[in-house]
């Protein structure tokens, strides 16, 4: 039995103790990546975002896409925390886990989750930048060429 | 009655999130949905000016512009996501 969390809100999260909780003496290892929201380098910055969601559909397409890595690996746990509301640059955005026997497939599978949830679940984020201007982010064609890799693989 | 939610710029544009409408017997898929939706009114029109920009989910499922709506009882639109 693979051990499911799926938690959207605008509640922060502890790494830390996300990590704790993946591990177990089942598991070999531990895959994770933390989003953090990102004020980049060119001008205007990014000084806020706004992630606005679908509620009801995007924890069925979170769990869902959860689903789907744990038939792909052998996981003993998969996390996947998305925060929604507003954020300040810097502040953590997401927080996706899977442990597994093998460290192949714990890091497989945390690249998945995390390329999938950029294409396939619905959230929007709304950007403010230290000019005052702010507008809805456009998608990344890069984003769905990161997930379709998945289907070739 | 058909429940429709807005999401992101769509609604910005339409000027709410969600609305209840009786529609059209006659409407069979997504595409041709937008496409009547685009004649309520301006707000309407401008969000679904480009039609290759939106997205929609049936009952939360993701469906393409073939989609038939059929029974769906809440019905989605959305720009493409941008999370993660």
């Amino acid at each position: 039995m693979t051990r499911l969390r799926i938690e959207v809100g605008p509640a922060d999260f502890d790494a830390a103790q996300e990590l704790s909780a993946l591990a177990s003496g089942d598991c070999g290892g531990i895959g994770s990546f933390v989003g953090i929201v990102r004020a980049g380098s060119s001008h205007p910055r990014v000084t806020a975002l706004t992630l606005e969601h679908y509620p009801g559909m995007t924890e069925a397409a979170l769990h869902r896409i959860a689903q789907q890595a744990t038939a792909r690996w052998e996981l003993t746990g998969c996390t996947i925390i998305h925060r929604t509301g507003r954020l300040l640059a810097g502040e953590t955005i997401v927080f996706v886990g899977a442990a597994s026997p093998h460290r192949a497939a714990a890091l497989a599978a945390t690249a998945f989750l995390i390329d999938w949830l950029k294409t396939a679940a619905p959230f929007w984020k709304h950007e403010e930048f230290d000019d005052g201007t702010a507008s809805w982010v456009a998608a990344n064609p890069a984003d769905d060429a990161a997930a379709a890799r998945w289907q070739s693989a | 009655m058909t429940r429709l939610r807005y999401f992101a710029w769509l609604r910005e544009k339409i000027g709410t999130a969600e609305e209840e409408l009786e529609l059209p017997a006659d409407i069979g898929t997504v595409a041709g949905l937008i496409a009547w939706l685009r004649g309520r009114g301006p707000g309407h029109a401008a969000a679904f000016a480009e039609s290759n920009r939106v997205r929609c989910a049936l009952d939360h499922e993701f469906a393409g512009p073939d989609a038939l709506i059929a029974q769906a009882r809440e019905i989605g639109f959305f720009p493409p996501v941008t999370g993660g």
